[in-house]
């Protein structure tokens, strides 16, 4: 931000310099600025803040979707009914489970990543787009791709690969008992990720003027000790805007688990949002997944919030 | 670095460089699978061993997809929504960060903050609400209701992403051409759209593959068979009882290596703009 505007400045004469001070404010119009701005802002508020809205309305009825029906006012049903909901909770138990392994596992990874990025000479492009190419991949695609690694059987790759290392003697069923479904959804997570993490570190690295590493290692700072007191220290912003950001991310889930498991076996994967999913367009009960999204958005909110307040004024800056 | 060592240097390079290499052995490894899998013939039965590459290289599971029902539409209607999404969401979020970056009106701060608030909020809790909106203004089972929701959702988003990116350019050529006679329009379309063109590719290219890819929206808002988008039809390849995987990947190839390209082609851009507030201070 500051460089732009030094920089303006500096190939500006003094006297336009003066000029651009004065002329810092922005100027007025009547009604042209809402020329600019209206179009946008219906499509928005019509599209989700009213939905916003329209959502906790639903939320007090036992709605029904068929047209002719009438939809029954139930108050708070709903949301006592949620709060009583033993799927619910471990439903929400398992999507802050996720969050907190795979923002984990994505931050070790992409760190170490980046780290070596930084440092190796030839072949950094090379590198930083193979490790982005899961980003960018959809997650229908991935999820089908993971589904196929992990299958059931001597020949899924993942079972192929295990049973030649001698790390297990039968193949497993990924799928069929949630502890192993687990490892499935979390390293899906975890891989499709690393790549987002291992770029904004990056960028935090080259930053990183290479003075302070020639003088840690004079004073005798040996490759762990400059990453403790040096590295991690210098980008703790960026750490923590990812982890924010990875977070809000990892309370998300839904389409890799809705492909994976559809929550199964019995409701054991479950997450939040494939617990709503189900409830509103498979058990047609709008009313109750109305009343689960506004909890788990306000979860969300809270966690987002608490977070930003944690850690500084990240939430100002509006990054990709 | 420091020269007394530089044989030991040398050698930790080409350790750095090993570990890469290792490391994209895992990383690539699931996409490469895919795509070997797509190119062999196709298989219920997975074979035993499993092979990285394939033992004949064939293109019958593309043929399959493009001449089953309704493929190569659900290609097209995919490019459709998704292209009019992207030019959707760029000029609204332009427009909308440049009223925010140089004008001051009434209402501003305000509006302003139900932005901000509403970024907290994930697009997928508004699911049921916009399913019920879309099916009561009869834009349901539709590509424009299908387009009008995917351009609302990454709106407030992108607008900040803009806004920032304009309230940092120079002001002077604004002024120049404002004293030339421009209206604000010319200053937008003329001076602003084209200093922000980094900022603009990439508001315009996250859009598109946000709507490419986008799976649980189409699946319930498109029940008409010749409306369904890629994804829908990707998934419809994995059968019930048995799926030939190798038709699967072919289809999923065909929706990835599009949005590849993109990224590839625009990569210079991305990481500037994925980057540039995050590492701030």
């Amino acid at each position: 931000m500051s460089i732009n505007l030094a920089q303006s400045h500096s190939n500006a004469a003094p006297v336009s310099r003066k000029r651009s001070e004065d002329r810092a404010k922005p100027y007025y119009r009547t009604y042209v600025p809402y020329l600019f701005l209206i179009p946008g802002l219906l499509l928005y508020f019509l599209w989700t803040v009213y939905p916003l809205i329209y959502q906790l309305y639903i939320s007090f009825f036992d709605w029904k979707i068929m047209p002719g029906q009438v939809s029954e006012f139930v108050g708070l049903a709903n949301y006592q009914e949620a709060f009583a909901d033993k799927t619910f909770w471990l439903a929400m138990r398992n999507t802050a489970g996720y969050a907190i392994v795979t923002v984990a596992g994505q931050m070790i990874v992409g760190l170490a990543l980046a780290i070596l990025v930084h440092r190796v000479v030839v072949g950094k492009r090379f590198f930083r787009t193979i490790y982005y190419l899961p980003v960018v991949t959809s997650w229908i695609v991935v999820s089908f791709l993971f589904i196929y690694l992990f299958s059931p059987g001597n020949s899924g790759l993942v079972n192929y690969i295990l049973l030649q290392l001698g790390t297990i003697d039968k193949p497993i069923s990924w799928m069929a008992g949630a502890d192993t479904a687990w490892i499935a959804i979390y390293s899906l997570g975890i891989w499709k990720g690393m790549g987002w993490a291992m770029v904004i570190f990056l960028a935090a690295l080259q930053g990183i003027p290479t003075e302070l590493y020639e003088a840690a290692a004079i004073d005798g700072a040996d490759e762990f000790g400059r990453l403790r007191f040096l590295t991690i220290p210098l980008i703790k912003r960026t750490l923590m805007f990812v982890f924010v950001a990875l977070m809000i991310g990892g309370f998300q889930v839904f389409l890799s688990v809705l492909m994976l498991t559809g929550g199964g076996p019995l409701h054991r994967t479950e997450v939040a949002l494939t617990y709503m999913f189900d409830e509103a367009f498979g058990k047609l009960n709008f009313g109750y997944g109305a009343a689960l999204s506004y909890i788990l958005a306000i979860v969300i909110v809270i966690v987002s919030v608490l977070q930003t307040r944690l850690f500084g004024r990240q939430s100002q800056e509006v990054e990709y | 670095m420091i020269s007394t060592s530089r044989s030991q240097q040398r050698l930790f390079n080409l350790f750095v460089f090993l570990v890469l290499c290792a490391g994209v052995v895992i990383a690539a490894a699931p996409l490469f699978y895919m795509i070997s899998t797509a190119f062999k013939g196709s298989a219920y039965v997975q074979e035993y061993p499993p092979r990285l590459i394939p033992e004949t290289v064939t293109l019958e599971n593309f043929e399959t997809a493009f001449t089953s029902r309704n493929f190569g539409r659900a290609f097209l209607n995919s490019a459709i929504v998704a292209i009019a999404t992207s030019v959707l969401v760029t000029m609204l979020a332009a427009t909308m960060a440049y009223s925010f970056a140089r004008f001051e009106f009434r209402g501003k701060r305000p509006i302003y903050r139900v932005l901000l608030i509403m970024l907290m909020i994930p697009g997928v809790v508004l699911l049921i609400p916009q399913f019920i909106l879309a099916s009561n203004l009869g834009l349901r089972n539709s590509l424009p209701g299908l387009i009008l929701v995917y351009s609302a959702g990454p709106l407030a988003f992108n607008t900040f992403l803009l806004r920032g990116f304009f309230e940092n350019l120079p002001r002077e050529l604004e002024e120049a051409a404002i004293i030339d006679g421009a209206n604000s329009f010319t200053v937008f379309w003329r001076v602003m759209l084209p200093l922000a063109a980094p900022a603009i590719s990439t508001v315009a290219v996250f859009s598109f593959l946000g709507a490419w890819d986008e799976y649980v929206l189409a699946l319930n808002f498109l029940t008409d068979e010749t409306l369904r988008t890629l994804p829908i039809a990707i998934a419809n390849f994995r059968g019930q009882h048995s799926t030939n995987w190798g038709l699967v990947f072919a289809g999923s190839l065909t929706a990835v290596v599009p949005t590849v390209v993109l990224f590839i082609v625009f990569q210079r851009y991305f990481i500037q703009g994925i980057t540039s507030g995050a590492v701030r201070g």
